[in-house]
């Protein structure tokens, strides 16, 4: 495989085809392109969710009206969960580093179905495009949040029927993309590469796959549903027509709560992959972590109601779906012990990915903790739908998967692009990001636990302090998000060459050329070793020097 | 926080901080121990790493101390929880009603207000109804919720101590104006309740029949 870098060979981003220009592009079924194509649209998506979260930031800097109008603020958050959520957190991963990665680390030339995976991407690209569509189209952008509540979306005026749609096309985004990693992980793992050689990005992606497949069909045919009622007032939801809402509610949980398993697990899985690089380490508890991938994966489908606890529902329900609840988070403990015990006795390098890893399990903690104290039942009643639920799942969704999307931007960047970044600017970055997300989430947590109810408009101006720190925290951290990114889109051109390894990774991607070839392996490795094998260092500890 | 306001509400606040508590405790040990390791086994410091694959005693403790911990905590939420579905023999019923965008308060004689009046130290049960779509009865102070559906009944209930008012809430997003769906519950003494009863009663020539027993009005 050494030979790979010594001949001349075009890289796949140079490779010709007999297609020109864009075209070359948005018809490839190289895993590599197709990741690549969901990492630009995807971030456009993310720039214009991350505007609206911005400005209404902005619009909560004081009571009443500061820039704009209720209607307006109300479509503003509308867009921005659809827009983060859909188009944004749940590709993110899998999508991107997913497609990249997926055949790179197992050792094949591509995933199953390549035909497929393109029309995945086309998929996502009509649903965004949808979603857009549906922001100009008389009637004026959804105003119903994203989790379209019946009664609410039915009787509403706004453009629901095309946020719907959208909706449900990027689901069968979702599910085809779950299917194509599935059979890929299962038929195309390199020889000697058994179930626990491989890497644990790729049992994350395996988990989120089965989650994706099994869940997603539900929502789909949901938002079907409400767009029925919409369209023809069928009485499944509509209570006037003796229709039951939080029937509604059920059925769009049974998805959206795995959902968060789908956006957080690869991020976890990102973190299990780039910690023992830089501690030059095996990682600790191996299998533990990829069981507790599978258990997040299982009990997550069984804990959707507790999204739903203030709804009137039965004791048992309450008192199933509590402790489901807890016993959902043990997992994920478990895997924050292990990635700290992978730090001991390591040798370790702190570099830019590293450090996001770092800020990736502090922030993950604290989205994990305030989980346990909203599964706590008498809890949960008084913060349920406040500010305090909004900062949890930002520390989860943004603390942890964003963070974890950042990082794995900067561990994999030299290998994507085959270039490096400059670091300065990447540090910088990162410690604004970090800075300025805890400044912008933790006083939601103070707030709620005060009792400042989510998707206000207008409050009342004992909860003003905290909005102002946590409007300031959104300026910062969007500065840090400019320079990431103003750094790495300047490194596509001028940055140094990337070595094959920038960062002594054992995993097969860091095996072939950075950028990689077309055709990714010459010779199909063979596997004898784990995924984190450091044991050389160990023996000749002037290497490690 | 700790303010005595209702029944459940030092219960809930108890529980959130032990859950706090604990909870920041741990976070605070992984963080030290995270930088410990970060610093002490630098490349600088020790250049040469061991490859420690797993330790399956360690394991198990650290699924077994964060599963009695969380067991612990289930318990306190249930417990807290059950208090505040447990309505008392012969609470007063008040019947709400939410509409886009405010409430309405129906008192056991027909009077409606859109303030929520109540006497102290009295169980009151509110039975929840929406006109048109989903609301949430939200009474911060109190440490209670309750969403509020259209086509079916929910209750919740509470009690309070002292003569003061609260804000109520909508937590539940019903649009527009949304955050403007605001009112107050009013705690008078139960001479003052009765006195304000009786006048509104008559305003709205409604029948007035004590909602509080003589003895208590006494009292």
């Amino acid at each position: 495989m050494t030979t790979v870098a010594r001949t001349p060979e075009p890289d796949y981003l140079h490779a010709q085809t007999n297609r020109k220009g864009i075209g070359a592009w948005i018809f490839s079924t190289d895993h590599k392109r197709i990741g690549i194509l969901y990492l630009v649209s995807m971030l456009v998506f993310f720039i214009a969710a991350v505007t609206f979260g911005v400005l209404m930031r902005l619009e909560m800097l004081t009571p009443g009206k500061t820039i704009m109008q209720p209607q307006t603020y109300n479509t503003f958050f509308t867009l921005h969960g659809i827009m983060m959520i859909f188009l944004f957190i749940i590709p993110g991963l899998p999508a991107v580093f997913g497609n990249f990665l997926l055949p790179l680390m197992i050792g094949a030339k591509d995933v199953f179905f390549p035909r497929l995976n393109l029309f995945s991407w086309w998929l996502f690209i009509t649903g965004g495009l949808l979603a857009l569509v549906s922001l100009f189209l008389p009637g004026g952008p959804a105003d119903t949040g994203w989790t379209f509540y019946v009664p609410y979306s039915i009787r509403t005026t706004t453009n629901v029927i095309p946020a719907l749609m959208a909706a449900f096309i990027l689901g069968f985004s979702s599910i085809l993309t779950g299917l194509n990693f599935i059979t890929t992980i299962h038929r195309m793992r390199a020889p000697g590469m058994d179930w626990f050689k491989m890497p644990l990005f790729i049992w994350s992606l395996y988990s989120t796959a089965w989650i994706q497949i099994l869940a997603t069909p539900i929502i789909g045919i949901t938002l079907l549903l409400v767009t029925i009622e919409r369209l023809f007032g069928v009485g499944i939801f509509d209570p006037t027509l003796g229709g039951d809402p939080v029937l509604y509610q059920h059925l769009f949980w049974i998805y959206s709560h795995p959902a968060v398993y789908i956006v957080i697990l690869p991020g976890l899985g990102v973190v299990s992959e780039i910690l023992p690089v830089f501690a030059r380490r095996t990682i600790f508890g191996y299998k533990v972590i990829a069981y507790s991938s599978l258990s997040i994966a299982f009990i997550g489908s069984l804990v959707w109601a507790h999204h739903m606890f203030t709804v009137g529902m039965s004791n048992t329900g309450m008192f199933i779906f509590s402790l489901l609840t807890f016993l959902v988070s043990i997992p994920s403990a478990i895997k924050v012990f292990n990635w700290i015990a992978t730090l001991y006795k390591g040798s370790i390098k702190i570099e830019v990915p590293f450090l996001f890893v770092l800020a990736f399990i502090f922030q993950f903690s604290i989205g994990g903790l305030t989980g346990l104290m909203l599964g706590v039942l008498s809890v949960n009643i008084h913060v349920q739908d406040t500010y305090f639920v909004v900062g949890h799942f930002h520390y989860v969704m943004f603390g942890g998967t964003g963070f974890g999307l950042f990082a794995a931007m900067h561990y994999w960047f030299p290998k994507i692009f085959g270039r490096m970044y400059k670091n300065v600017p990447a540090f910088v970055g990162w410690l604004l990001m970090t800075i300025g997300l805890n400044l912008l989430y933790f006083p939601f947590l103070i707030m709620g636990y005060m009792g400042m109810p989510r998707r206000y408009y207008d409050y009342l101006p004992q909860f003003q302090t905290y909005h102002v720190i946590s409007t300031v925290g959104s300026w910062v951290l969007v500065l840090g998000i400019i320079i990431i990114f103003v750094n790495l889109i300047l490194s596509l051109k001028k940055g140094a060459k990337a070595p094959m390894n920038p960062w002594g990774g054992k995993t097969l991607e860091w095996t072939v050329a950075s950028p990689p070839p077309v055709e990714n392996f010459h010779e199909i490795p063979i596997v004898e070793k784990g995924p984190y094998d450091y044991s050389e260092y160990e023996i000749k500890p002037e290497i490690a020097k | 926080m700790l303010q005595d306001t209702s029944p459940f509400s030092d219960y809930v606040d108890t529980t959130f901080l032990i859950v706090v508590g604990i909870s920041s405790l741990v976070l605070l040990g992984l963080m030290i121990a995270m930088i410990y390791f970060i610093i002490r086994y630098s490349r600088k410091r020790n250049p040469n790493p061991t490859n420690i694959e797993g330790n399956v005693p360690l394991e198990i403790t650290w699924t077994v101390i964060p599963l009695a911990l969380f067991m612990g905590m289930f318990y306190l939420g249930w417990h807290g929880y059950l208090k505040q579905i447990t309505v008392p023999e012969g609470a007063h019923v008040i019947k709400v009603t939410a509409r886009m965008w405010a409430w309405s308060f129906e008192y056991p004689n027909g009077v409606k207000t859109d303030t929520l009046y109540v006497p102290v130290n009295t169980p009151i049960k509110l039975s929840l109804h929406s006109l048109d779509v989903n609301h949430s009865l939200y009474i911060p102070e109190f440490r209670i919720k309750k969403d509020v559906i259209p086509n079916r009944e929910n209750v919740m209930w509470f009690q309070t101590p002292r003569v003061a008012s609260y804000d109520i809430a909508c937590a539940e997003y019903c649009g527009l104006q949304h955050s403007y769906m605001y009112t107050k519950v009013v705690a008078k003494d139960s001479s003052d309740f009765e006195r304000w009863y009786k006048e509104v009663s008559l305003k709205q020539s409604k029948p007035y029949l004590p909602m509080l027993k003589e003895e208590k009005v006494k009292e």
